[in-house]
């Protein structure tokens, strides 16, 4: 069954020198429990996709197709509800809210899309390896285990698609390892499509399809 | 989903409690200087309303004995026989407690004891029997007669029948007066024919308690309010960079699925709350304040007006409601560029840092293009306010454009010195205070607030007493001031001072309507005492001689501003018409006055005799008055010095400030605290910026003197730049609004030893302000700054 459908996507930015396309009509398609990984230079427009497809920015053009919905129909409170419950986002920079310990950060977005699960919460924070940080605060832990965090609070609410944003690009390569093999083994066991932005070639050889994007196209 | 986001919101103050309590606490104060201002007004206006709703005598004109004499009750029954609608009035002293005495069937609606509690007996109050009518404070005071509550009467006031007040005062058979009701029948006998001893005194409309005290209460107010701006500025500095350092939450929760309008909402509701905190605690607060200092705001009124104002505080709901309607209104003020920063965020611009400095740069030309604007319409209204409003507009564009100026202002003489400084730690300092003045400016301008609000209301309270007291040597230029109980006492009185040299000078007076104004009309006695002491602000040459000869008059500049009189003006006197011939200053005095020869008043008033004196001795007064007691029987206490009255005056004066001076201080306590609250939230975002210094060769106990220098050095310009908006202040002060509110303007001196002081106070309050953030940031661990290097902060 097939998850996203990405169809000729392209958006524009603004800039000092003039208008400048970032995407200039990406196509792709991702199936259910697939994963994907988006390769290219720096500015190729890989992250712009992803935040397309997340519902964090609009399109100038083409279509999104996310579990039969289309994303572009969808007004602000729209885009959020399918944030909320739809999609989940890794982001590099962790994003965790600081204040907030770790047990009610991995629980947050499940408790905001109204999918609380106390035990599966508790699983996961199992098998990051967690348990014993659960009443800490993000700033008491290292970057890896703050990664791991944010990880388990995407998988917390069971999305059907995970994006994640370089997820690794701030670890070391042996964190970086280890955190990559927990995600992809439990975004295959939530049966989730995964769609990941990384700028390693071997990362990306991890995940069952490659796509590269050169200057705002599929190369 | 709301529960969890609220709940994600209010974490953030879990984890920043000093963000919490500087919060708190700003509103807290804000709400509770401006409660307590309140409190005090609701509290002297329910006195006013309780004094009205006893007895509004004011509001009356008045039969009186031309001698100021009782006279005999039986006058009553001729003119009611002749038609006149008159009640008679009676009062006196009973254990200390005002009693007066009124007659229930004649006196006008409204008057006497409004709210009955219990059971009364009406008709005993009517019937005369021994019933007195009091509230419960004052009825406690009374012994031996039968009270009853009435909680709408004033203080120390007690009314009864006329009869009983008769009986109670040992005064049988007479009355004090007459009032006369308005709509008089048409074609009644004249009076000077039915009763040829008594004469009218007009209604005094225009100088009842409450439109004397308003000036009063809305100088009050104005500094409320100015308290109220400075907390304000803490709260929007606290909510701002509260809502700067979750700039990174909101950007979570909304990538998250949390809908922008939910999270408005929830951010409002999450100031609403902290509103409803700090404004009950405010309120607590503000009722401190008020019962600190209401006793002495009602001595002044009593002092300065003689409004009697009760010295103890009541809840009212009035000022708990406009207590916490303040507190929400400020926090929406304070938070609402805030919440439109965020509502206008796009959701991946959020992402991006930004830094506090990067945010204020791109304010700052629009700061100082506000602050220039409003800068320009006070210009404006400087040259044009001729009223309250524009008064207060000038005074609100004066202090709000300065303190939007300061930071650019700043920043502007931060650069020069940069630019100026040799060597790589003066050049660090100037270049990292540049950086830290977007943080710290908020509270820089609240400081900025609260020293020009000091040096404005201190330079306007010295120049009122040096004027008054340079008033009053003139005014006071008798050696001694002598009151007489009956004419025979008074002929003995002259008779004695002739003897001895001494120089009788009367003040006698009646009140008059002139130019639609109320007013006094003194009669005068040719003398040089008046030639040499009174000061004219403009007159005629020999302004006097034309008075003494009958063929002028001299007015006070309060009927010259309010009855719109220049020299030359003809003013109408009863029969008489003058020109007038001087203006002259009358510091303190509510009223319009006149000043008329004394054969002119003695003919145009010729039933009212003088019963107070001047007199004017060569020798020792002390020697005097004991001659006069022998000679005379006039005692000790019917005779002051001169140098007695000033005292008594200058004693009212000095207390007429002290609430002034309270507020005056707390405000310069919020500022301080505004600094220390700035200091200690920026304290944790500092350590980033300092460890590279530390990290080259700085020691940390360096770092901590250069930060107490930084903030002392910050007081310090900014006290600078607080001093000509303070005079500036004091001259629409005196200028501009106490002309508009009292009827006269003063003089403008110079106290630059009190600004110094102040200068000092500001400093110390810096000190103590940044004394302990230093103190901690001297004492950071390294492994704290170590961190900042190691990327895991």
């Amino acid at each position: 069954m097939t998850l996203l459908i990405v169809d000729t996507l392209t958006k524009t930015y603004a800039t000092a020198d003039g208008p400048f396309p970032v995407l200039r009509g990406v196509s792709l398609t991702l199936e259910a429990g697939e994963s994907l990984a988006l390769t290219g230079e720096s500015g190729s427009g890989k992250s712009t996709l992803l935040h397309l497809i997340g519902g964090l920015d609009r399109a100038d053009a083409g279509r999104i197709m996310l579990d039969g919905q289309d994303i572009a129909s969808l007004d602000d409170a729209g885009r959020a509800a399918l944030r909320r419950g739809t999609v989940g986002v890794v982001f590099q920079q962790f994003n965790l809210i600081p204040s907030l310990k770790i047990a009610d950060n991995i629980a947050f977005q499940a408790r905001l899309a109204g999918r609380h699960d106390a035990a599966w919460c508790a699983t996961l924070a199992e098998r990051m390896g967690l348990t014993d940080h659960l009443r800490k605060y993000p700033e008491q832990l290292s970057g890896g285990q703050q990664q791991r965090v944010a990880i388990a609070r995407t998988l917390a609410p069971r999305p059907k698609l995970v994006l994640a944003d370089e997820p690794t690009g701030n670890l070391d390569e042996t964190t970086a390892a280890t955190v990559m093999d927990m995600m992809l083994e439990l975004v295959a066991e939530t049966g989730a499509g995964l769609l990941m932005v990384t700028h390693s070639q071997v990362l990306a050889a991890r995940l069952q399809r490659r796509l590269h994007l050169r200057a705002g196209q599929v190369a | 989903m709301t529960r969890a986001a609220f709940a994600a919101l209010l974490s953030h103050w879990w984890r920043n409690p000093v963000q919490l309590f500087t919060l708190l606490a700003g509103l807290a104060l804000a709400t509770g200087l401006w409660s307590g201002v309140q409190a005090i007004n609701a509290e002297a206006r329910a006195s006013y309303d309780a004094a009205a709703s006893t007895l509004d005598e004011g509001r009356y004109d008045r039969l009186v004995a031309r001698d100021g004499e009782a006279f005999a009750q039986d006058v009553f029954v001729t003119l009611r026989r002749a038609g006149w609608l008159v009640s008679p009035m009676l009062s006196g002293d009973l254990d200390g407690v005002r009693l007066i005495g009124i007659e229930a069937l004649t006196a006008p609606a409204g008057m006497g004891p409004v709210t009955l509690g219990g059971d009364v007996n009406l008709a005993g109050f009517l019937t005369g029997g021994d019933q007195v009518f009091a509230n419960a404070a004052t009825a406690a005071r009374l012994d031996g007669v039968e009270v009853l509550i009435s909680d709408d009467l004033a203080d120390d006031t007690a009314i009864a029948d006329i009869g009983t007040a008769q009986r109670l005062l040992d005064r049988a058979g007479l009355i004090d007066s007459l009032l006369m009701l308005p709509d008089q029948p048409r074609d009644l006998p004249p009076l000077a024919q039915i009763a040829p001893d008594l004469t009218l005194q007009p209604a005094q409309g225009g100088t009842d308690i409450a439109g004397l005290t308003d000036s009063f209460h809305l100088n009050l107010t104005a500094f409320g309010l100015l308290s109220f701006a400075v907390g304000i500025f803490i709260v929007h500095g606290a909510i701002g960079l509260a809502f700067e350092q979750r700039r990174g939450m909101v950007r979570t929760l909304r990538a998250l699925g949390l809908p922008l309008n939910r999270l408005i909402g929830l951010m409002l509701a999450e100031l609403l709350v902290f509103a409803l905190v700090a404004g009950v605690i405010g309120v607590a607060l503000g009722y401190v304040i008020a019962a600190l200092l209401l006793p002495d705001v009602a001595a002044t009124l009593r002092g300065l007006y003689g409004a009697d104002v009760s010295g103890t505080l009541q809840l009212r709901p009035s000022w708990w409601a406009s207590g916490l309607g303040i507190a929400f209104a400020g926090t929406l003020l304070a938070g609402a560029s805030a919440l439109w920063g965020i509502a206008r965020m796009p959701l991946l611009a959020a992402a991006q840092p930004r830094a506090l400095a990067m945010a204020a740069g791109r304010r700052a030309s629009f700061q100082m293009g506000a602050a220039l604007v409003l800068l320009a319409v006070a210009f404006v209204l400087a040259f044009n306010a001729d009223g309250l409003v524009t008064g207060f507009a000038l005074l609100g564009t004066l202090l709000i454009g300065a303190a939007l100026a300061l930071p650019p202002v700043l920043n502007a003489v931060l650069a020069f010195a940069s630019g100026r400084a040799r060597g790589v730690t003066a050049q660090w300092f100037w270049a990292d205070t540049r950086q830290q003045l977007p943080g710290l400016s908020l509270a820089l301008m609240a400081l900025m607030l609260a020293i020009a609000a000091n040096i404005g209301v201190s330079t306007m309270v010295s120049s009122f007493r040096l004027t008054f007291t340079g008033f009053l040597d003139q005014r006071l230029a008798s050696e001694l001031y002598i009151s007489t109980d009956s004419a025979a006492q008074t002929a003995a009185l002259v008779a004695f001072a002739e003897g001895a040299g001494a120089a009788v000078l009367p003040i006698q007076s009646a009140d008059v309507q002139i130019a639609g104004q109320p007013a006094e009309v003194f009669g005068t006695r040719d003398h040089a005492t008046y030639r040499d002491n009174w000061r004219f602000l403009q007159s005629t040459p020999d302004a006097w001689y034309a008075t003494f000869a009958g063929q002028a008059v001299v007015i006070n500049e309060q009927l010259a501003r309010r009855g719109a009189l220049g020299l030359g003006d003809m003013v109408a006197i009863g029969s008489l018409t003058l020109p007038v011939a001087g203006i002259y200053g009358d510091y303190g005095n509510p009223i319009g006055q006149v000043v008329l020869a004394l054969d002119a008043f003695a003919q145009e008033f010729p039933g009212i005799e003088a019963r107070q004196f001047g007199l004017r001795v060569a020798g020792d007064p002390a020697d005097f008055v004991t001659g006069l007691t022998e000679a005379t029987g006039i005692g000790a206490g019917q005779t002051i010095d001169q140098a007695g009255i000033k005292a008594v005056s200058l004693a009212i004066f000095e207390r007429t400030f002290t609430v002034t001076t309270a507020l005056n201080i707390l405000t310069l306590a919020v500022a301080g605290f505004a600094i220390l609250m700035s200091l200690l939230t920026l304290a944790a975002m500092r350590v980033p910026q300092l460890a590279p210094a530390w990290a080259m060769g700085m020691t940390r106990g360096a770092l901590g003197r250069l930060e107490l220098l930084r903030a002392v050095m910050l007081a310090v310009l900014t006290a600078a730049l607080a001093l000509p908006l303070g005079l500036a202040l004091a001259w629409v002060l005196l200028a501009v609004v106490n002309v508009a509110a009292f009827g006269w303007q003063l003089p403008m001196y110079l106290f630059p030893l009190d600004y110094a002081r102040l200068g000092g106070f500001a400093l110390l309050a810096a000190v103590l302000a940044a004394g302990w953030p230093a103190w901690r940031l001297a004492r950071t661990p390294p492994g704290d700054l170590l961190k900042v290097f190691a990327n895991e902060r």
